[in-house]
């Protein structure tokens, strides 16, 4: 079966400027593609351009194996949710919802019967005669959501539609939304510039920078396996540490030297990667920095460190130190002993580590 | 609003903060004079009699209420050979405001409407074009105008000068609407094709319902324009066709029998009563209006 | 063809207005353009012929008084129309419980026609029987207010009009300006305790300039164009004392039918108007695609 969506060697420019350049997706039905990135950095445009709101400069652009370059919005298959929600301010709740639906000529008892599924669905039955004024945010959302739905459409393109959701109501949309997506097993396209929706959303993640794709894959290979620094630093949360060291082959393994500010530099000794060039910059996610006295694990390799700054956060507790001229936050569990301003023997996971070229950026092993 | 009640009671004592409030109150009661002062003298003087008003005395009230003065400028007042008051010329200004008001404001919001929602090349560059439209003296297109009535078999009629005060009130309604939907999120725009809605339905379904307050400015606006005109009305029209303020002007001017002011008076206050009535009425969107046309974005 | 129609529709429904305005404004400024540099009369000729009607303009003597007469009215009526505006705004914005009815006091005459303005003043200011004889009717037989038939100080009757005339609108726009000011920057000063006229002086006239450049604008533009007021309150009178550019063009054009004397004097205006409007515009539309 062809693929839902195929974009191949996309380009979009505003007169001189760049916004995209040479873009190339793919996904498969049932597909759940989030498009993530810093602000500005052409993720919406693309949405856009996948919705046939912005024209594309160059390229090919297909939705169900049908090219769809050229073809107006209306006639892509495709329903969209807005940030702004973009719900029609002089039309009922129900109003909105069956617009598409009375402007395409369908007769009016396939409108009601589908308009009661979708408002049974979302739970909005009682909305259905007020106006958006009138809803709460969560409320607006969901009737955005239900004038998606009710059209059935091949593909869903979200705009970034939990960005002006309070951070509860966020977490409870973006659930459910995660069902609804299992429940239906629709295509869908989601724009945000939040990590986290990507990597708890998505089944394929997009990471996008200057207009430029940066990473194609799933939300557990952008976050073990990041292509590059961005990346690296993009995707997590706390940022994993990306700390400048050398390297020296020793014959068992490689010695990756981390300079300290007092005492000398600490030593880790890497046995699976071999080849890395004499400077690097050193990989961590936070996790994977533990208190020896309290993880074990197989590739750790164990080093005393001066802790800065202990901040409890409830289940974890992170410490700040400073390695390699970085600042370096580590999560260790909450009943660690560590202390500010005292050393903390803490062991390193180096079998989930990256390494970064310092001049490309690229990712190493 | 500009709270100044805490340094007030912060300098000087209570007595003079009650002396400096009256102060105000007597400086905004004395100006307030000043504005109503002509008005009052209009409407007074439109109900005296000729002989009352020969005593000179502006600003007394009239001994003996008439009417006489404002039966003569409804319907007898010589506005040059002819002698009938103002009230075909208070028609003629109707059948002129009316359309012209509706059509323009019709074409303008249609502009406004492309140019702040469908932007292509070019809009920018015919927004900037109507805008400067709205400043130019009209002294500048006075005499090309003539000529092309005259062309277009329009000199001095009624339909003429509904065409000159359409193509000449497009600058202002586009400017309305368009700075009005520029506020509106595109993001409707692109759920409506989205939903499968073209040009026209998006307009009509989305758009034009949301405008009214913007249609009324623009209608309040557009009328005051078009029925205080006088420069396109003394220049374009001929004896039947003239509108309110050129017969006023005329019966003022008219240099025919005794100078009878209380009829100047009466026929001055029927031109400026549909103006002022608006005014009274929704008062809020005139000056939403005035403001708007003068503070562009 | 749907789809093209569907495509181009908005470009379509602006085209109209787009030929009417590249004829209608830019067309007909050119034609009268064209029109001052010729010796056209009575009827339009085509054969351009340099300056001489601008010659000519400069000069007539009746010219030279309208065009002097634009910058005493222009000046006077700007100035104590913006000054008298920002004061009625400033007293306004005292938390007056009756700010609504004062507000529609002093704005009312915007609503009314020139024409009726002029008609309305031109019979207070009659000297036979209006507010000198009033006056002297009080009791005092010396007073003299003649200004509307002395030549030398007609001009002033019109100032005095067009400044009661728009002078509210400018309240209006100040008043606005007053309110949009950051109330929590004054709330900081009323705080540190700088007394109210610094407050004023110091922080809220300043965050207005916007609204004073507006102000400017539209009074000027409303300057050059008056010509209603003129015609009703003094026909250009006595002689043609009060001539301004405008009632001047009008003469021209349709009274003595010399084409190319209304042409140069319009085109004049124009210019005037250009050299005021023009930089504004740009800035403001330079600052809006920003």
């Amino acid at each position: 079966m062809a693929p839902i969506l195929e974009i191949n060697n996309l380009f979009k420019s505003y007169g001189s400027t760049q916004i995209l350049k040479d873009i190339n997706v793919a996904i498969e039905q049932g597909d759940f593609l989030v498009l993530v990135g810093p602000s500005g950095c052409g993720k919406s445009t693309l949405l856009n351009c996948i919705a046939g709101l912005e024209p594309i400069t160059d390229g090919r652009l297909s939705i169900g194996g049908q090219d769809m370059t050229h073809v107006n919005p209306k006639d892509r298959d495709i329903a969209m949710v807005f940030q702004s929600y973009a719900l029609y301010p002089t039309m009922t709740v129900a109003k909105n919802i069956t617009f598409g639906m009375k402007v395409r000529g369908v007769d009016q008892s396939t409108q009601d019967e589908k308009l009661k599924h979708v408002a049974t669905q979302l739970q909005i039955e009682p909305l259905l005669n007020r106006k958006p004024g009138q809803l709460s945010g969560g409320q607006r959302q969901r009737v955005a959501m239900g004038r998606a739905l009710v059209r059935d459409p091949k593909l869903f393109l979200f705009d970034e539609p939990l960005s002006n959701l309070d951070a509860k109501l966020r977490v409870e949309m973006r659930t459910e939304i995660k069902a609804l997506h299992k429940r239906l097993g629709a295509s869908m396209v989601y724009v945000t510039h939040d990590q986290i929706e990507a990597m708890t959303l998505a089944t394929k993640i997009v990471v996008m920078k200057g207009g430029v794709i940066q990473q194609i894959g799933t939300p557990s290979e952008i976050y073990n396996h990041p292509a590059n620094l961005f990346v690296a630093d993009f995707m997590g949360s706390p940022a994993m540490n990306l700390i400048p060291a050398k390297t020296k082959n020793n014959g068992q393994g490689v010695e990756i030297e981390i300079a300290r500010e007092t005492g000398g530099p600490i030593t880790l000794i890497d046995t699976k990667n071999k080849d890395l060039p004499e400077n690097v910059i050193l990989g961590v996610r936070p996790e994977d920095i533990a208190d020896a006295n309290l993880r074990r694990s197989e590739d750790r390799q164990e080093a005393d460190c001066m802790i800065d700054i202990v901040e409890p956060a409830g289940a974890d507790t992170f410490a700040v130190m400073q390695l390699g001229g970085k600042q370096v936050t580590a999560r260790l569990h909450a009943e660690t002993a560590a202390v500010a301003g005292q050393n903390l023997n803490l062991a390193f996971d180096l079998g989930k580590v990256s390494y970064f070229g310092p001049e490309t950026g690229e990712r190493l092993n | 609003m500009t709270d100044m009640s805490y340094t007030a009671s912060q300098s000087g004592s209570r007595a003079g903060k009650i002396a400096l409030r009256w102060t105000l109150y007597l400086m905004l009661g004395l100006f307030a004079l000043f504005y109503l002062m002509p008005l009052f003298v209009m409407v007074t003087t439109s109900f005296k009699s000729l002989d009352e008003i020969r005593t000179g005395d502006l600003i007394s009230l009239p001994r003996e209420v008439t009417f006489e003065a404002w039966r003569t400028a409804w319907s007898q007042a010589c506005t040059g050979i002819q002698c009938e008051g103002v009230r075909p010329y208070f028609w003629n200004s109707v059948l002129i405001a009316i359309p012209a008001v509706l059509i323009s404001t019709l074409i303008g919001a249609l502009n406004g409407y492309v140019v702040a929602q469908w932007r292509f090349k070019g809009a920018n560059l015919f927004f900037a074009l109507m805008l400067f439209g709205c400043f130019i003296p009209f002294q500048v297109v006075l005499l090309p105008m003539a000529r092309t009535l005259g062309l277009m078999g329009m000199a001095g009629t009624i339909p003429g000068l509904i065409f000159v005060h359409v193509i000449y009130g497009l600058g202002f309604t586009t400017l309305f609407f368009r700075n009005y939907y520029v506020s509106i999120p595109s993001e409707l725009t692109k759920a409506a094709k989205v939903d499968g809605a073209g040009f026209f339905r998006i307009f009509w379904s989305i758009f034009l319902p949301l405008s009214l307050p913007i249609i009324v400015v623009t209608v309040i606006w557009q009328f005051t324009q078009i029925w205080n005109d006088f420069l396109f009305g003394v220049s374009f029209s001929q004896a039947g066709t003239q509108p309110v303020t050129v017969a006023l002007n005329n019966i003022v001017n008219s240099t025919t029998g005794v100078k009878a002011y209380n009829v100047d008076m009466a026929a001055a206050i029927i031109a400026a009563l549909p103006t002022l009535f608006v005014y009274v009425v929704a008062g809020k969107y005139f000056v939403r209006g005035l403001t708007a046309g003068s503070v562009k974005g | 063809m749907t789809k093209w129609l569907e495509e181009h529709m908005p470009k379509l429904v602006l085209a109209p207005s787009f030929i009417v305005v590249l004829i209608f404004v830019y067309g007909f400024i050119a034609w009268t353009a064209w029109v001052s540099l010729t010796r056209s009369r009575l009827l339009p000729r085509y054969e351009i012929d340099g300056f001489i009607q601008y010659d000519r303009l400069f000069a007539s003597p009746r010219w030279d008084t309208a065009f002097t007469n634009l910058f005493v009215f222009g000046f006077l009526f700007i100035v104590i129309a913006m000054i008298l505006g920002l004061i009625l705004a400033i007293l306004l914005d005292q938390n007056i419980r009756t700010e609504g009815a004062i507000r529609t006091i002093y704005l009312y005459p915007m609503a009314l026609s020139m024409i009726v303005t002029g008609t309305a003043w031109k019979w207070i200011l009659n000297p036979g029987l209006g507010l000198e004889a009033t006056v002297r009717g009080w009791g005092f037989e010396n007073f003299t207010f003649n200004w509307l038939v002395d030549p030398n100080m007609a001009i002033y009757t019109v100032v005095i009009a067009a400044i009661w005339q728009s002078s509210g609108f400018v309240m209006a726009l100040f008043l606005a300006g007053l309110r949009s000011v950051d109330q929590e920057i004054i709330k900081a000063a009323q705080v540190d305790g700088i007394p109210t006229w610094r407050v004023y002086t110091a922080i809220i006239i300043p965050a207005m300039a916007p609204i004073f450049l507006s102000a400017f604008i539209v009074l000027s533009h409303l300057a050059i164009k008056s010509f209603d007021l003129v015609i009703a309150l003094t026909g250009g009178g006595p002689g043609y004392a009060t001539d301004l550019p405008a009632t001047y063009m009008y003469t021209m054009a349709f009274s003595r039918g010399d084409i190319g004397q209304a042409a140069s004097s319009a085109m004049i205006m124009m210019m005037v108007v250009f050299t005021i409007v023009v930089p504004y515009l740009y800035s403001e539309l330079r600052t809006k695609d920003d």
